[in-house]
């Protein structure tokens, strides 16, 4: 069985994040970028699922040259071989997802994971879009994932308790923290991912659905006011938190 | 916790591989998940993780630069170092553990050992099912590790072997011991398996420091030893200190790891913890003591880099390693203390890592050759003159 998965490579979570000088992208100077955390627990999945079944597990990413990088990372988990969409403008979800439904159709894979969501722009529907495009069923946000012949079952989180979903193949699941405990890229790993194929191919032409403005930073935060430290600041105190801060 | 995100003001990381990068980072990453939240629980109580040994050897740490054939990474020098930096930004107990188990038990069976020896033992040490220590030093000869009085004698199939080693890392749990004894007064060396009549390995307390990791003694009263478990190619002192020149060189990078952790979280600290007016990372007493540290840090890295390629190259002197260490060591313990300074009272309490390192290095500036002998061995290097027999 070939398993798909999905990734992308996002600024790290850590990165001090400014906008650049167009306005409309973030500026990557200084900034470092990784895997794509929640692409890390579909990572896993597959290739648990690998180990039990065989088979062989692909990553298809869309994107640029640095892409190769979280690629790589993905190799040296354990993924067999991977495939770079090029495209170096910014796509939206949609136009991400008409990518890689076009590339997934191409090698007829009836398993694809995501991660439920790319820490970048977190529009978390790049998954669903996909299935949708493809007409795959689709499980989004599963903590716990298996699959018997053709039949799946997923268990996800909702308010209070967790749901469990019967579907089939061919799917997508995006997957959330808490599906499994994604593995280290070993040493070896990472050795022997330096052998294994990068294939770049042009990713598939899509329609602008969605145009990005501009972007902004939060306005920041103002500075607190001290009304006093002793007891005689209590009634202005109140009188502001009712009037003001309409809070009481 | 905040990330850590490394500490590099001269961007040496454009001076590595994309290898180099992936394996550091992942190496950072089983740091930041598995050493950090549990370790200063470990150096309270006085425990050596042994969880993680399995961890350790599923990353492939243990013998990594050695062949594949025994089933190992086969890895430069460059990212042996960095794998032992990212550990020691852990805790120095953990970096001892690995450095032990690759370079003073892995690499002398691959260095000395038969082909039969290797071919047996190092796929089991690097996959960390078995656990080797390293036993040289002993309680009356340390920096003349040449006066030592433990003695094989031959019989019959094997030897004899009578002594005692002291300050013997991993030596309580290890499986397996390389013990350098005396044979008609030339240096030898021995596989001693653990278990055997008359080899005993006891722990020792009451340490102030590497409190996350296990120190002991080895006593051998009349422990025979087949001929098989001899290490065919080793002869002489030169043995041995081979072994710890292996040694050296992970700590080198090692305490570069401790000196980013005490450095970046006396950074934080010193810009969020306010006295007077402001934080006190805007006085200048402060930034005098941030600006030393990184300062060391980069020149420590840069040193470290251009070692690994001389001994990537075959080219490394075993006195270029000495000064390596020498200075490496001695800077992460002032770098320690500083940040010690900084935190002020807070920096003694477990909340914050600094007084574990700092207590860590005092072990790490002392073993595998004081911060004194190296002074020595590198004034004579430069000299010719030797200030020690």
């Amino acid at each position: 069985m070939k398993i798909a998965v999905c990734v992308s490579h996002v600024p790290d979570t850590a990165a001090k994040i400014m906008v650049g000088a167009d306005g409309k992208k973030i500026d990557s100077n200084g900034v470092a970028f990784v895997l794509n955390p929640y692409d890390e627990y579909a990572i896993e999945e597959a290739l648990k699922l690998k180990e039990k079944t065989g088979g062989e597990v692909i990553a298809i990413s869309v994107g640029g040259e640095a892409n190769k990088e979280s690629i790589r990372k993905a190799l040296a988990m354990g993924i067999d071989s991977a495939v770079l969409l090029r495209e170096d403008d910014d796509r939206d979800s949609s136009g991400i997802a008409t990518a890689l439904a076009d590339e997934i159709k191409a090698q007829e894979i009836e398993l694809v994971f995501f991660g439920k969501q790319s820490v970048d722009f977190d529009n978390s529907i790049t998954g669903q879009l996909t299935a949708e495009i493809l007409g795959y069923n689709c499980v989004s946000v599963a903590v716990a994932f298996s699959l018997e012949g053709n039949e799946i079952t997923a268990e996800r989180e909702i308010e209070g308790g967790r749901e469990v979903i019967k579907t089939s193949l061919p799917a997508v699941i995006t997957a959330q923290k808490g599906l499994n405990e994604p593995r280290y890229a070993s040493l070896k790993g990472i050795m022997s991912a330096k052998k294994k194929v990068i294939e770049e191919k042009t990713a598939a032409p899509y329609i602008k659905n969605v145009e990005l403005i501009s972007m902004k930073k939060p306005a920041s935060k103002q500075a607190g006011r001290i009304l006093g430290s002793d007891a005689s600041a209590v009634p202005e105190l109140v009188n502001l938190l009712r009037t003001e801060a309409k809070v009481i | 916790m905040e990330k850590f995100i490394g500490v590099d003001y001269y961007n040496v990381e454009s001076l590595l591989t994309e290898e180099e990068i992936l394996i550091r980072n992942s190496v950072r990453e089983f740091v930041d998940k598995e050493i950090i939240p549990i370790i200063e629980q470990n150096y309270r109580e006085g425990v050596f993780p042994k969880h993680l040994v399995q961890k350790m050897a599923e990353l492939g740490i243990f013998g990594m630069t050695l062949p594949a054939k025994y089933g190992c990474a086969e890895l430069n020098n460059v990212a042996y170092g960095l794998v032992m930096q990212e550990l020691e930004r852990g805790d120095s107990g953990l970096r001892s553990f690995a450095s032990v188990q690759s370079g003073l038990v892995m690499y002398p069976i691959y260095k000395f050992g038969s082909e039969e020896q290797r071919a047996k033992l190092l796929p089991l040490l690097a996959q960390g099912s078995v656990i080797g220590c390293f036993g040289l030093t002993e309680p009356d000869y340390g920096s003349n590790p040449g006066g030592m009085i433990t003695k094989a004698e031959k019989l019959d199939g094997g030897y004899i072997l009578n002594g005692t080693k002291m300050w013997i890392t991993n030596g309580t749990i290890a499986d397996i011991a390389i013990v350098w004894a005396k044979l008609n007064g030339v240096v030898k060396g021995f596989i001693v398996e653990k278990g055997i009549e008359g080899f005993t390995a006891p722990e020792m307390k009451g340490k102030h420091s590497l409190r996350a990791s296990v120190t002991s003694e080895l006593i051998f009263q009349d422990v025979f030893v087949p001929e098989s478990h001899l290490l065919p190619n080793a002869s002489g002192l030169k043995s041995p200190l081979m072994c710890l020149n292996q040694a050296r060189y992970g700590i080198a990078w090692g305490v570069v790891g401790s000196m980013m952790a005490t450095y970046d979280t006396a950074l934080k600290y010193a810009k969020s913890r306010i006295q007077f007016s402001k934080p006190i990372a805007g006085y200048q007493l402060t930034q005098n003591k941030l600006v030393f540290m990184l300062t060391e840090i980069t020149k420590a890295q840069l040193l470290n880099l251009q070692m690994a390629k001389l001994k990537d190259a075959g080219k490394v002197k075993h006195t270029q390693i000495s000064l390596a260490k020498r200075n490496n060591c001695e800077l992460a313990l002032d770098i320690a203390r500083m940040a010690r300074e900084i935190l002020g009272a807070n920096g003694i309490l477990d909340e914050y890592p600094v007084m574990r390192h700092s207590a860590n290095l005092e072990s790490v500036k002392t073993y595998e050759g004081t911060h004194e002998m190296h002074t020595l061995i590198i004034g004579e290097d430069i000299t010719g003159l030797a200030a020690f027999d």
